[in-house]
């Protein structure tokens, strides 16, 4: 057999990221339980949330030097990438699976008469009857305009991008980006305002989880659009080849699908009737 | 100039000392790594579990209160030996799953077996894999230091059990140790959750010219399976140790009653992932088990097609019987006829899959070398441990049997039988490809009848415990269970030293050096890792074979 690769694939070379990746989890998994166990130093799981984030962006730069100069990204690698992302993607709607599990065990049965510290807690009904919560039609409804609003930027770049325009593909990912932070914030208003706390029980319970792990996903698909910003400011991306760009947007839409969901099933039939709400504080 | 560069290149690509592993990009290194790993794990796993074997060789308190004083130097000491011997059974079970037959089959077969046999020169995301391997040993880090820190106050070490239910894996266990067990998992199962995506896109992206899927061979059908199960099964554990977390930490209700919350609800989740996970385990061992019964058969497999699809069809089946885990929660009645006949299901395509097994022997010329030894002997086990799952599929005779022995004796025979007796048929399979050594047949036979009759030993009395009513995850149980409980520490002590010969068996191959050969199994054993050398080259298939 010769020694020549005589293929398509990529035979990646050896590189320190997946072990240094590993190690800096390990730092901040350890630092995450000393910190809820106030036990040592509050700064080593920030430090090690820092260095799983030094190597996550040496990593990818490795990644992207692999397809930008060393062309090692073949239309079969790339197709391995389409899959991977996919499939991560994949995983992610099944994390949040178990957090609509969680409220829809509760939504749904919140009268079942062998639960009677639940019947106890929500009076039978969901919303609990002691929960004042938010105006779906309010902030929320905003909200949902952001984010879909920032979804069609980025199908206007992806198109701009086929099309080659990049000073309209800057446009569009800037506008997403804006966006996504626009969200971000306004979530954070809306939780300010808040009339329960993370603490009240279970409707807070799943509102606060779900509603926060999709909203640190927005975080992290808004850094990933960022990063696209910056890649096709510096030139990267050609009309066929741009699956990073393409990944972001997969995911900034998974993003978005998981909101509507959320919106739909904990804000709009989640509501309750304002009339027998808790006053506002 | 051109020598430096040539010289360079092939540094790049065989790199030595530390190097060669701890930056690995290269599937068969990081297999290597996942059974070394493996091995390890499931020394410490099984000398925990000789623990408890030793407590319950005799009514009383052995020996626990003595381990507790010297460990936790405790001031209790018989009460902290209660709760060390449940800390015992939650290290033994996690270990065993996540940091001994996971690694050992997924990680290690699969990442060695699945690119040489469709034909690839590496997996598909070779970085990532590495990754996946090298987020284990901070698990398993993590999961030791549980045993130190505080678990349910003045004790150390978590005792929920390896299902962690709520509310003693909340309120019941307030100190740190149960956070580092939460934690050891989530990152147990990131790893497994990379691994999926790796081995999915290697499989569908990466098989040579003209092996369709249907061409692929059933180890390959196994991990495909298994990678899809743990994909859509492991998020769902993330997202319920995750609850677990804010319970205990941050005063949400999701399991508190008080809150309105549920602890069945964990049940639910955990179980939504607990059941494919066993399926997790045993499906890449049905592929090893169908490689080598078709090799050592002479004949290729019986009802390929069938015996693809029966696995698919397990795995699917397997996210929709959750629930027989729960039959004593209080679940309606029809919920509970459901689960019953879904279980029941489950058995059609396992039964097929152990006749074509016996239809593949059926008229051929078996030759019984180790891996076939071990490949009959796991189809019997497996098979004692299969029925007596119909057994426990019935929600009424459940009833009496829950959170007995006769649940610990199904589980092991399918597991630390079944699956274990599975890892040991593919080390033997394979052991003169990855290491180029042919094994020494006398201790490969003899580690077989020592297992063989200690497992046995070890386990079959234990359904005579649970259909007498003894509890599992008791640390003393009355006069009447020790006849058995003799028996069955007598078959643990075999067991586990039938585990030193199988490292004596390891360690005389590599003393020996006798040469395996490319294909030391004959014509039968016609998939693609035979066509190399061995061990193979560090990048096989530089030119992509044709498959007729």
């Amino acid at each position: 057999m010769s020694d020549e690769k005589n293929h398509d694939y990529h035979l990646v070379d050896p590189s320190p990221w997946p072990f240094l990746a590993a190690m800096s989890a390990f730092v901040m998994a350890a630092g995450f339980i000393f910190y809820m166990h106030e036990m040592g130093d509050g700064l080593i799981p920030l430090i090690g949330l820092a260095l799983v984030c030094i190597v996550a962006f040496l990593w990818w730069r490795d990644i992207v030097d692999e397809a930008e100069n060393q062309g090692h990204h073949t239309p079969v690698v790339q197709l391995h990438m389409r899959y991977g992302v996919f499939m991560f993607i994949v995983s992610e709607l099944m994390f949040f699976v178990a957090w609509f599990w969680a409220y829809f065990d509760a939504s749904l049965f919140p009268d079942e008469i062998i639960q009677e510290a639940r019947m106890a807690y929500t009076s039978g009904v969901w919303p609990p009857l002691s929960i004042r919560t938010f105006d779906a039609w309010d902030l929320p409804f905003i909200n949902t305009l952001v984010l879909l609003l920032s979804g069609f930027a980025v199908t206007w770049a992806h198109h701009a991008l086929i099309h080659d325009d990049r000073k309209t593909v800057i446009l569009g990912l800037s506008s997403a980006v804006i966006l996504g932070l626009l969200f971000t914030a306004l979530q954070a208003l809306e939780y300010s305002h808040a009339a329960f706390s993370m603490d009240g029980g279970l409707y807070p319970s799943t509102f606060y989880m779900a509603t926060g792990f999709h909203g640190f996903h927005v975080i992290i698909g808004t850094i990933c659009l960022f990063v696209m910003l910056v890649r096709t400011i510096r030139g990267h991306f050609t009309p066929d080849h741009h699956f990073g760009f393409e990944a972001a947007a997969w995911y900034w839409h998974f993003v978005d699908v998981v909101w509507i969901f959320l919106f739909i099933f904990i804000y709009v039939l989640g509501a309750g009737d304002p009339a027998t709400m808790p006053a506002a504080h | 100039m051109a020598t430096d560069t040539a010289h360079d290149a092939h540094d790049h690509h065989t790199p030595t000392g530390w190097r060669r592993w701890v930056l690995s990009t290269n599937h068969k290194d990081i297999g290597t790594m996942y059974l070394v790993f493996s091995i390890l794990a499931g020394l410490v796993g099984g000398l925990i579990s000789m623990g408890m074997r030793a407590e319950l060789q005799e009514p009383g308190m052995q020996i626990f209160p003595w381990i507790a004083e010297f460990i936790a130097n405790a001031d209790d000491p018989v009460n902290a030996g209660k709760h060390l011997f449940n800390v015992f059974t939650t290290a033994h079970g996690l270990i065993m799953v996540f940091f001994m037959v996971m690694p050992a089959v997924i990680g290690g077969f699969g990442n060695w077996f699945v690119p040489l046999m469709i034909g690839a020169p590496d997996m598909a995301f070779p970085r990532m894999n590495n990754i996946s391997f090298w987020l284990m040993p901070p698990a398993l880090l993590l999961l030791c230091m549980s045993l130190f820190v505080e678990g349910p106050s003045g004790f150390s070490g978590t005792g929920g059990g390896w299902t962690i239910y709520p509310p003693l894996s909340t309120s019941g266990q307030p100190g740190p140790a149960m956070d580092f067990a939460i934690l050891s998992l989530h990152l147990a199962g990131a790893a497994s959750i990379l691994g999926a995506i790796n081995f999915i896109t290697t499989i569908f992206n990466m098989r040579a010219p003209g092996m369709t899927i249907h061409k692929m061979p059933l180890f390959v059908w196994s991990m495909l399976v298994t990678a899809f199960l743990l994909l859509l099964s492991m998020p769902v554990l993330a997202g319920a140790i995750t609850m677990l977390i804010t319970d205990r930490n941050f005063g949400t209700a999701f399991f508190d009653p008080s809150g309105g919350g549920d602890p069945i609800l964990f049940q639910h989740l955990f179980w939504f992932f607990g059941h494919p996970e066993v399926y997790i385990m045993i499906l890449p061992v049905f592929g090893i088990i169908s490689q080598v019964v078709s090799t050592f058969s002479k004949k290729p497999v019986f009802g390929y097609m069938a015996m693809a699809y029966a696995m698919s069809a397990i795995g699917f089946v397997g996210f929709i019987v959750w629930a027989h885990h729960m039959y004593t929660v209080g679940m309606d009645v029809d919920t509970q006829a459901y689960f019953v006949f879904a279980t029941m299901v489950i058995a059609v395509p396992t039964g097929i899959k152990i006749f074509s097994w016996i239809a593949t022997m059926w008229g051929g010329s078996v030759e019984f070398k180790t891996p076939m030894v071990w490949a009959v002997g796991f189809i019997f086990v497996f098979t004692v441990g299969g029925v007596t799952g119909v057994v426990l599929a019935n929600a009424a005779s459940d009833r009496i049997m829950h959170d007995t022995y006769y649940v610990v004796a199904h589980f092991h025979y399918v597991l630390s039988l079944g699956a274990v007796f599975g890892i040991f048929c593919g080390w033997y399979y394979w052991f003169p490809k990855m290491s180029g050594y042919m094994y020494s047949e006398f201790w490969g036979k003899l580690h077989f009848i020592v297992t063989m009759i200690g497992v046995n030993m070890l386990f079959f009395p234990q359904h005579f415990l649970g259909l007498a009513g003894m509890p599992r995850r008791y640390v003393d149980y009355p006069d009447v269970y020790a006849g058995w409980n003799f028996v069955s520490s007598i078959g643990g002590y075999i067991s586990y030293g039938a585990a030193f010969i199988f490292l004596i068996g390891v360690y005389q191959a590599f003393k020996a050096k006798v040469p395996a050969g490319d294909n030391p199994w004959g014509e039968y054993a016609d998939t693609l890792e035979w066509t190399l050398s061995s061990p193979p080259p560090h990048h096989q298939f530089n030119t992509l074979p044709k498959i007729k």
